[in-house]
C-alpha cells in the first residue's frame, strides 16, 4: 500500500501533468476563464482518466499491440460520451456551460499519455489511482489559473462579485488581458517557474 | 494466445466496437426522456425569462414544475405565423396538457433559420415557394406590469457555433420589452457573456420601428450615444457582438409583418 500512496501523490505536484509533463495545455487555456467550468472540467477529466486507465488495464493482456491506440481511443471516447450524456440528463446547466469542451476531453493528451505510460503495463487498481491522481493534478492547475483569471479579468469568483464596487468607482478596471488565452499561458508559465525553482534537486 | 494474428485483431475490433456501441445506445435510450425534459424546460424558461418572468427559479424546490406552472400562468396563446404575418395555428395554452406538444413549441428555430438562408440566396422566382414553408412561433404573454408581450424567437451563427434569442416585443409592436440570448459554444468570459443580464438588459426599451419603418438595433463599440437604438458591444468579442446584431435585426424583420398586423397601433 505504501507503493499506492506514492502513485497517488506524485502526479498531483511532483510530476504534475501540466506543469511538469506539459500535457493538456490547450484545454487548460480554453476552460479557465471562469472558475466553475474549470472545476467541472477537472472533475470530468479525473473521472475519464481514472476509469479509462482502469478499463484498459483490465483488458491490457488481450489488446493486440498493433491497434492498441485505436482501442484506447474507443474506450476513452466511450467514457467521454457517457459523462456527456449523464451531465445532460442530470446537471443540464453545467453541461451547457462546458458545451463543446466535454467532447474535447477525448483529445486531452493526459488521458492517452497515462494509458500508454501506466495503464498498459500495470495492474488495474494502481492504474485507476494513477489516472485519478493525474486528473486531480490537472484539475488543480486549472482551478489555480481560473481563480486568477476570473478574479483579475472579471472581478468575480464563481460568478459572485468580490472586488468591491467602491474600488471600481475609484477608477479600478478589470484587466481584459486575463480573459484572453495568452494570459493563461503566461500564468501557467509562472506556475511552472515557481514549481521548478522549488524542485531543483530533481534535475 | 497470439494476440498479433490478423484474425484475432479483426475479431477483437469487431467485438470491442459492438460492446461499446451497445453500452452507448442503451445509455442514450435510457436517458433520452430526461434530457428532452431538460431541453423543453430550458426553452420554456427562456421564453419566460426574456419577458423578465420566472426569476425565482433558484429558490424553487422543483425547477421543472415551477417553470411549467409559471408558463401556464403567463403565456396565454401559442401562435404559428407565416412569412406574411398571418396566423396559421392558434393554441390556447391553458387548454393544453402538454406544453411541448404545441405546434409553436415544436418548431425548431434551426430549421427555420435554414429556410431563411435559402430564401436569401434564392432567385426572385423561387422565393415565393420557399416563403410558404416558413413558419415562425409567437408566444403571447400576459405580463403582470406591462400588458401583452409578443415573444418571438431567433437563431443565428455566432463565432464558434449557433446563437439564439428570445425577444419580448411590446404590445404596440415597435419596441423590445426584453431579450435573452444563449449560445452553444461561444468563448466563456468573452462571447459567452451574451447570456449575462448586463448585456441582455441593454436591449430593453430599444425601438426598432420608427414612423412606420424599420430602424435596426445597432451594437456599437466605445460607448452608446443614441440610447433608443444602440447597445454596447462586448469587449473582446467583436464577432459574437456582430452576430447578435445581425440575428436580432434579421428576425425582427421577419416578424415585422405579423407585428404590423396584430400590434395595437398601426
Amino acid at each position: 500500500m505504501a507503493m499506492d500512496k506514492k502513485i497517488f501523490t506524485t502526479p498531483i505536484i511532483k510530476a504534475n501533468p501540466i506543469t511538469v509533463l506539459v500535457l493538456g495545455i490547450c484545454s487548460a487555456l480554453a476552460v479557465t476563464v471562469k472558475l466553475e467550468p474549470a472545476i467541472v472540467m477537472g472533475i470530468s477529466v479525473t473521472l475519464v482518466t481514472g476509469l479509462s486507465s482502469f478499463l484498459i488495464s483490465l483488458i491490457r493482456k488481450t489488446i493486440p499491440n498493433r491497434i492498441r491506440i485505436i482501442v484506447q481511443l474507443v474506450v476513452v471516447a466511450m467514457f467521454v460520451i457517457l459523462i456527456s450524456e449523464f451531465l445532460k440528463a442530470f446537471v443540464y446547466d453545467v453541461s451547457k456551460q462546458l458545451s463543446v469542451y466535454v467532447g474535447l476531453i477525448i483529445t486531452n493528451c493526459i488521458i492517452m499519455g497515462r494509458i500508454e505510460a501506466f495503464g498498459l503495463t500495470e495492474k488495474p487498481l494502481p492504474s485507476l489511482v494513477d489516472g485519478l491522481a493525474n486528473g486531480l493534478g490537472y484539475g488543480l492547475i486549472l482551478v489555480i489559473v481560473a481563480l486568477f483569471r476570473e478574479l483579475l479579468g472579471s472581478g468575480t469568483i464563481l460568478g459572485t462579485q468580490v472586488i468591491p464596487q467602491s474600488l471600481y468607482e475609484a477608477g479600478y478596471m478589470n484587466n481584459g488581458l486575463f480573459i484572453m488565452p495568452p494570459m493563461a499561458l503566461i500564468l501557467i508559465g509562472c506556475l511552472i517557474w515557481i514549481q521548478r525553482s522549488f524542485q531543483k534537486e530533481d534535475n | 494466445m497470439d494476440t498479433n494474428k490478423n484474425s484475432y485483431t479483426i475479431i477483437y475490433t469487431i467485438a470491442l466496437v459492438a460492446v461499446v456501441a451497445t453500452i452507448l445506445a442503451l445509455v442514450s435510450i435510457g436517458l433520452k426522456d430526461r434530457q428532452q425534459t431538460n431541453i423543453d424546460v430550458e426553452k420554456q424558461s427562456n421564453i419566460l425569462g426574456c419577458a423578465g418572468l420566472a426569476q425565482d427559479v433558484k429558490n424553487a424546490s422543483d425547477k421543472n414544475a415551477y417553470i411549467q406552472e409559471e408558463f401556464k400562468k403567463y403565456i396565454t396563446e401559442a401562435l404559428v405565423i407565416n412569412a406574411d404575418g398571418d396566423i396559421i395555428v392558434r393554441e390556447d395554452i391553458s387548454k393544453t396538457d402538454k406544453i411541448n406538444q404545441c405546434a409553436a413549441f415544436k418548431i425548431k428555430p434551426k430549421e427555420q433559420f435554414d429556410i431563411i438562408k435559402k430564401i436569401e440566396a434564392a432567385s426572385e422566382a423561387d422565393k415565393k415557394a420557399l416563403k410558404d414553408k416558413l413558419q415562425l412561433p409567437v408566444f403571447v404573454c400576459n405580463t403582470p406590469n406591462e400588458g401583452v408581450n409578443y415573444i418571438i424567437s431567433g437563431y443565428g451563427a455566432g463565432l464558434w457555433g449557433p446563437i439564439w434569442t428570445y425577444m419580448a416585443i411590446k404590445e404596440d409592436g415597435t419596441g423590445i420589452a426584453g431579450a435573452l440570448f444563449d449560445h452553444e459554444g461561444e468563448t466563456p468570459g468573452l462571447g459567452g457573456d451574451i447570456v449575462t443580464e448586463k448585456f441582455r438588459n441593454q436591449f430593453t426599451d430599444k425601438i426598432f420601428i420608427e414612423n412606420g419603418s424599420m430602424v435596426p438595433v445597432r451594437i456599437v463599440k466605445g460607448g452608446v450615444k443614441d440610447k433608443a437604438h444602440e447597445v454596447d458591444a462586448l469587449s473582446g468579442a467583436t464577432i459574437t457582438s456582430k452576430a447578435v446584431e445581425t440575428m436580432v435585426n434579421s428576425w425582427l424583420a421577419y416578424y415585422q409583418p405579423f407585428l404590423y398586423k396584430n400590434a395595437k397601433n398601426k
